[in-house]
């Protein structure tokens, strides 16, 4: 039932993954894989699975008290759900953005992008220094920041906070970017600076999106796939969801029928 | 005719209610302001009492020199100041890190049924009478070493300070959203290095808060004192002998017979109401500089 139209040499494939919380069972055999440098849009309505399925991913899920996953994961042809694969170090190849912008409290706007590599054992400096601007740079925040880098990070407003948090997940050089809902507790205005902020990371990262604006998977996204009650129903280019879905449930997602 | 104003004519049976319920909450208002005015008043009363009895014996000889025999004028209450100066930093060397892993363990790990049962009996150890807590000490400790001590007494003061220190830590740390913790544990930091340097570091203003006021708290207690480290007219030579403490001190001086003693006990409750007072206002002022906002 899941149409996928695959992709030739992914970065990140998933197979017949499932995930648990207890005995609700909340992703149900999905394969989706994602080529790298792009955007894949996870849509869907509430309780669908996808914020579930992006924190498989980074194995944050199974965090969870009761919570359990099946399947694999395969990211750079390694399978990270692998017995012995340790999730601290699955983690730091895949960063991610969380629905609510949220800084360390008690840590400067500086230290907050460090924690990443310091935690790791980082102590020199200049590569400190290096990294932070370059990341806050990337995350387009470097100018309204530099000269205040030491102000506590939770001083900032809600968007520069969120793109402090996208700088803290960047400074550790992940491959991979999940985004949770990244701007559903922001502004237009600071949306639009994030989102114009992802078509630009995608020059260095791999970006999986989970968003319930319709609008913005097709804003900004290559690949959208479309979730319910725990299933993919269908995963293609983003401008073939949105203008031509093979299913009618999708159909009937994007036209606003449900969800 | 504008409804509003028939409602206020007299002989209007909402009216007569509406005058009802002022005056009933005029009422009520008074009786709580009454209850929170006499809930208060000890406490001034406390102070000036304190203030106007020991002033007079309070001075530099009464901080610096050792308690003179009966009948001698003068004297003070040095070894006792040292004393209490020591016992509450050994209580707070075992009790404060006991205390604060008690309260990460019970946060970040206390799930099932044993931290539970954790919780339960730290509570419990809140409400021990501090007496039996000294009586406890008094037979694991000061019967085997076959002597008051200093470290009895620090002991005995720990076990005060560590289930109020354990509480605060853990409830400040469950204020912590858990996203932050999601937040480190998604840049691959390990989980109790996230612990460590990222939630408890956020909430360390307000531990430290409540370990001052532990500590506080610990510094007026005489009843395990009693049992533990006992007195000492003169400095102890080391921590396994009996040390003077100004709780002990007011006591002892406060039962004797002795108008100069009764004197100095005075002297000795204002130095330590002082000394709890200045640490709440202490806290206090690290309290407001705290940075607003932790989510």
């Amino acid at each position: 039932m899941t149409t996928t139209a695959p992709v030739a040499s992914p970065i990140l494939e998933t197979r017949k993954l499932n995930a648990w919380f207890g005995d609700m069972h909340a992703v149900k055999d999905i394969e989706l894989s994602v080529a790298p440098n792009t955007v894949m849009a996870l849509i869907g309505p509430s309780g669908c699975g996808k914020s579930t399925f992006i924190r498989c991913i980074n194995r944050l899920h199974e965090e969870i008290p009761g919570a359990r996953v099946q399947g694999e994961i395969i990211l750079g042809g390694e399978n990270i759900y692998a017995r012995g694969m340790d999730p601290v170090v699955v983690r730091r190849k895949i960063g991610m953005v969380f629905q609510k912008p949220n800084p360390f409290p008690a840590l400067s706007i500086f230290d907050n992008v460090a924690a990443g590599l310091r935690l790791a054992g980082v102590r020199k400096r200049s590569v400190l220094e290096e990294t932070v601007e370059n990341s806050l740079r990337q995350a387009a925040l470097w100018g309204e920041v530099k000269d205040k880098l030491k102000a506590q990070g939770t001083s900032l407003s809600g968007g520069q906070q969120q793109r402090l948090c996208i700088a803290r997940a960047l400074a550790v050089s992940p491959p991979i970017l999940l985004m949770d809902e990244p701007t559903s507790a922001l502004d237009p205005i600071s949306t639009a600076r994030i989102e114009e902020l992802v078509v630009e990371l995608k020059k260095d990262v791999t970006v999986v999106m989970v968003t319930h604006n319709m609008q913005q998977a097709a804003r900004i996204s290559d690949r959208t796939a479309f979730f319910l009650l725990g299933d993919m129903v269908e995963c293609d280019e983003t401008s073939k969801i949105f203008t031509n879905p093979q299913d009618k449930r999708t159909e009937q997602y994007i036209t606003g029928r449900f969800g | 005719m504008n409804p509003v104003l028939r409602l206020r004519s007299s002989g209007d049976p909402l009216a007569i209610r509406d005058f009802r319920r002022r005056w009933v909450n005029l009422l009520m208002v008074t009786v709580l302001f009454t209850a929170a005015l006499v809930a208060i008043v000890p406490l001034f009363n406390i102070f000036l009492y304190v203030l106007r009895q020991g002033l007079p014996a309070m001075g530099w000889d009464f901080l610096t020199q050792l308690p003179k025999p009966v009948g001698e004028a003068g004297g003070g209450m040095a070894n006792a100041l040292a004393g209490t100066a020591v016992l509450v930093v050994l209580a707070a060397a075992a009790g404060v890190p006991i205390g604060v892993g008690t309260g990460i363990y019970l946060s970040e790990y206390g799930r099932g049924k044993f931290p539970a049962t954790l919780r339960f009996a730290v509570d419990l150890m809140t409400s021990i009478p501090s007496i039996i807590v000294g009586l406890f000490v008094y037979v694991v400790l000061v019967v085997p070493m076959k002597s008051f001590s200093a470290y009895a007494g620090g002991a005995a003061l720990a076990i005060i300070m560590i289930p109020t220190v354990a509480r605060t830590t853990e409830e400040l740390l469950k204020l912590v959203p858990n996203h932050i913790r999601e937040a480190g544990l998604a840049l691959g930091i390990p989980r109790w290095k996230v612990t460590l340097r990222i939630v408890l570091r956020g909430s360390l203003g307000g531990i430290m808060t409540g370990i001052m006021l532990a500590v506080a708290r610990t510094a007026g207690e005489t009843a395990p004192l009693l049992l533990t480290s006992l007195n000492n007219r003169f400095w102890a030579n080391s921590l396994s002998e009996p040390i003077s403490s100004l709780p002990v001190q007011i006591y002892s001086y406060s039962i004797s017979p002795f108008e100069e003693w009764h004197q100095q006990a005075w002297a000795a409750a204002l130095l330590l109401v002082g000394f709890v007072f200045v640490l709440n206002l202490l806290t206090r002022l690290v309290l407001r500089r705290q940075p607003a906002g932790r989510d």
